[in-house]
C-alpha cells in the first residue's frame, strides 16, 4: 500500500521551474530518503506534499488525500519536523506539548496520554517544567520529533532533522525513527549526510527539479555508479594525489589521511596500469584495495562536482 | 620543527563545568588533524584557546615554537580561523569581503593572493556578487578564502561543513587537499566521523578529555569487538528479535542489520538460530571492519 503517490508534480515560480514533473510512490511504513543538493527543489516538494504550497500542475495524494484538492485534510494527517523550525525555546517542555496537542485538536484524556508518551521517548519523564531552550541538542531533537507526531499521524516529514547533531544523539534519533516506522508510520526524510541515507528503505535523488535516480541503497550503488574506486596507501601521499589527478582515466581523486582514493573509469579498471604509473614515477604502493563506493560517491557522480559549485 | 602545535596539561572551566580537562597532545607540521567529539565535549573551547581568543586556566600551548600566552599577536599573524558561524559582510562583494580581511590582517599587497584564492576556490566568476547573494556552499568557500588571505601556516576550522550539502562539501575537501599540498597544517573539529576518516590523525574528545588519539586506522584497531553484517528480510523483525532476546548492540539499515559481538565464532550460530526461529530469511552474512563511528560510540560507552 502506498502512503504517498506523486504524479507529474510541477511547481513554477514565474519562469523558473522549481519542481519539474516528478512522479514517485512511498510505501506505507517505509523510511523514504529524499536527497538533493541545496536548491534542487527539495523544500518546494516537501511544502507541496504537506499541503502548504499549491502545485502548478500534477498532483500527489498523501495519506489518501489530494494535496491540490484537499490540502486541509492532508495537513491534519501528517507530522512535520525540521531542524530550524519546531519548538518554542522560551516555553517549558510541557507547554510546548500542550501547544502542539492543541494545534492538532487533541482532547484532555488523549492529550494526557500522548504527552506521557512523548516525554518517555525524549527521556524527559518528570521534567516537563524544564525550559525547552535549556535542553541539550539531542534531547531537544527527540522532543521535537515527539511533538511532530503527538497526534499520531500516518506520515511524518523530517526536513534535515539531524543537521549539526553529534554522532551519539544521531544514532539514538535513528533508533527512534526505526521504532516509529516499525509501528506503521511512514517516514519521509531529507538529509545532507549520505551515510544516513543508508538507513532508508528507498531513496530518490533530485537535481534541478528533476528526478534523476531512485531505488534502494544497494541498487543506487550498483546501477548508477559505473566507476571503480581504489584506496591506495603509498609512501608519498601528496605526490601520488598529484600524479593521479593528471591521468585521463582517473575521474576523481581525494585524500583520506595517509591514503588516497581514486575513482577510475570501468574500461581502465586494472591494477597493472595503476602500479605501472606509480613505479614509473618513483612512488611505492604499500597497499591497494578496491573499495565499495559510498552513497556519497554515487551522489557526487550523478550530480557532477564541477557544475554546481 | 616537527610539532607545530604542542599542548601540555591544558584546562579551562566555565563555572563548575570542566570544558577542557587536562589535555596534552601535539600536532605535526603539514598534517590534517581532526578533533572529534559529541556536542559539549570541549572541541570549540579547545580551538578558541589555540587561536588565542580565550585564555586557558592552566597548562601551556606552544604554536610555531612560541608560547601562546607570551607571543599571542605574533602567533595570530600566522594562523587562520574559520568559526562555525563565520561572519561575512552580506552587502559587500566577494572582492570587498576579501579586501576587508586583508586590511584587518595588515596585508598590503593582497591582489595577487586574492586572485590565486579566487581561482582555486572557483569563485572568480562571482567576484562582483554581494556575499548575501551567494549559495551556502559558496559563502563557506568565501569565508575560507578570507581566512587564508594572510597566508597562515596553520588553519583552524571549527565544524566547517555543518549544514553544507554533499556536493559543496566534496568541493570544500578538494580545496583543503590543495592547502595540504602547499604545506599548510590543518586543525579541524567535526561531529562527523566520515569526515574524520580524511584526517592523518584524529583525537576523540569526550567530557573535556582526549580518550583516543592516533591515525584513523589505528583508532579503529582499538575496538576489540567484531561487527557482523547480516543481509536479511524482513529486516525489521530481525532487528526486534535481536533487541528483545539479547543484550547485543544492533543497528538496522534498509536491507540489513549490524550486530556487535565479542566473538564471531561462538556467537554467530546462536544469532542465526534465533533469527531463523523467528522466520527471518538470511541472505548473506559477513564480518565488516568497524567504522570510526562504531569505535567512537564504543569508546564513549566505555568511558562512562
Amino acid at each position: 500500500m502506498n502512503s504517498i503517490e506523486v504524479k507529474n508534480l510541477t511547481k513554477k515560480f514565474g519562469s523558473f521551474t522549481s519542481v519539474d514533473n516528478i512522479s514517485f510512490n512511498v510505501k506505507q511504513a517505509e523510511i523514504f530518503g529524499f536527497l538533493g543538493a541545496n536548491g534542487a527543489g527539495k523544500s518546494t516538494t516537501i511544502r507541496m506534499l504537506c499541503g502548504i504550497l499549491e502545485p502548478t500542475s500534477g498532483d500527489a495524494t498523501v495519506g489518501g488525500y489530494s494535496v491540490a484538492k484537499n490540502p486541509e485534510r492532508v495537513k491534519q494527517n501528517i507530522g512535520y519536523m525540521s531542524q530550524r523550525f519546531s519548538l518554542y525555546n522560551d516555553l517549558a517542555v510541557g507547554e510546548n506539548l500542550d501547544f502542539f496537542g492543541g494545534v492538532y485538536g487533541l482532547s484532555n484524556e488523549k492529550l494526557k496520554e500522548r504527552k506521557k508518551w512523548v516525554l518517555k521517548i525524549a527521556n524527559l519523564e518528570g521534567k516537563e517544567n524544564l525550559l525547552t531552550g535549556s535542553l541539550p541538542g539531542g534531547i531537544k531533537q527527540r522532543l521535537a520529533l515527539g511533538a511532530a507526531v503527538i497526534h499520531q499521524p500516518g506520515i511524518v516529514f523530517l526536513d534535515e532533522p539531524t543537521s549539526g547533531v553529534d554522532p551519539i544523539s544521531r544514532r539514538n534519533f535513528w533508533e527512534l525513527i526505526n521504532e516509529l516506522s516499525s509501528k506503521g508510520t511512514t517516514i519521509f526524510v531529507t538529509t545532507h549526510y549520505l551515510e544516513e541515507a543508508e538507513f532508508c528503505n528507498n531513496i530518490i535523488l533530485i537535481d534541478a527539479g528533476k528526478l534523476i535516480a531512485e531505488g534502494n541503497p544497494k541498487q543506487l550503488k550498483s546501477e548508477y555508479l559505473k566507476n571503480s574506486i581504489y584506496e591506495i596507501e603509498s609512501d608519498k601521499v601528496i605526490e601520488a594525489l598529484e600524479l593521479f589527478e593528471k591521468q585521463d582515466f582517473v575521474v576523481e581523486t581525494s585524500i583520506f589521511g595517509n591514503n588516497i582514493h581514486i575513482s577510475v573509469e570501468e574500461k581502465f579498471n586494472n591494477l597493472i596500469l595503476i602500479n605501472k604509473i606509480c613505479e614509473e614515477n618513483g612512488i611505492t604502493i604499500k597497499r591497494i584495495n578496491k573499495i565499495v563506493p559510498t552513497l556519497e560517491d554515487v551522489f557526487i557522480h550523478l550530480l557532477g562536482s564541477e557544475k554546481k559549485s | 620543527m616537527n610539532n607545530i602545535i604542542e599542548i601540555t596539561s591544558l584546562r579551562k572551566s566555565y563555572g563548575g563545568i570542566k570544558a577542557v580537562n587536562n589535555i596534552s597532545f601535539s600536532v605535526n607540521a603539514g598534517e590534517m588533524f581532526g578533533l572529534v567529539g559529541p556536542d559539549g565535549a570541549g572541541k570549540t573551547t579547545t580551538i578558541r584557546i589555540l587561536c588565542g581568543l580565550v585564555n586557558q586556566e592552566s597548562g601551556t600551548v606552544k604554536i610555531l615554537d612560541k608560547d601562546l600566552t607570551r607571543s599571542r599577536k605574533e602567533i595570530q599573524k600566522n594562523i587562520g580561523y574559520l568559526s562555525q558561524k563565520f561572519s561575512l559582510y552580506g552587502d559587500l562583494s566577494v572582492d570587498e569581503n576579501i579586501e576587508f580581511f586583508a586590511e584587518i590582517h595588515n596585508v598590503k599587497d593582497y591582489s595577487k593572493r586574492r586572485d590565486e584564492l579566487l581561482d582555486f576556490s572557483r569563485l572568480k566568476p562571482f567576484r562582483n556578487r554581494t556575499a548575501e547573494k551567494l549559495s551556502g556552499g559558496m559563502k563557506q568557500k568565501l569565508a575560507l578564502v578570507c581566512s587564508l588571505i594572510h597566508e597562515p601556516k596553520i588553519l583552524f576550522l571549527d565544524e566547517p561543513t555543518t549544514g553544507v550539502d554533499p556536493v559543496s562539501r566534496r568541493d570544500f575537501w578538494k580545496i583543503l587537499s590543495r592547502l595540504l599540498k602547499d604545506g599548510i597544517t590543518i586543525f579541524m573539529s567535526t561531529p562527523y566521523l566520515d569526515e574524520a576518516e580524511r584526517c592523518n590523525r584524529v583525537a576523540l574528545m569526550n567530557s573535556g578529555e582526549i580518550i583516543a588519539l592516533d591515525t584513523p586506522q589505528k583508532v579503529k584497531g582499538l575496538m576489540n569487538q567484531q561487527i557482523i553484517e547480516i543481509v536479511c528480510s524482513p529486516v525489521r523483525i530481525a532487528y526486534q528479535t535481536i533487541k528483545r532476546n539479547t543484550a547485543l548492540e544492533v543497528q538496522m539499515f534498509g536491507d540489513r542489520i549490524n550486530v556487535i559481538v565479542e566473538n564471531y565464532r561462538t556467537e554467530l550460530p546462536s544469532i542465526k538460530k534465533l533469527l531463523t526461529e523467528n522466520k527471518v530469511n538470511i541472505a548473506d552474512e559477513r564480518i565488516i571492519p568497524p567504522s570510526l563511528e562504531n569505535v567512537f560510540i564504543h569508546l564513549i560507552k566505555d568511558a562512562e
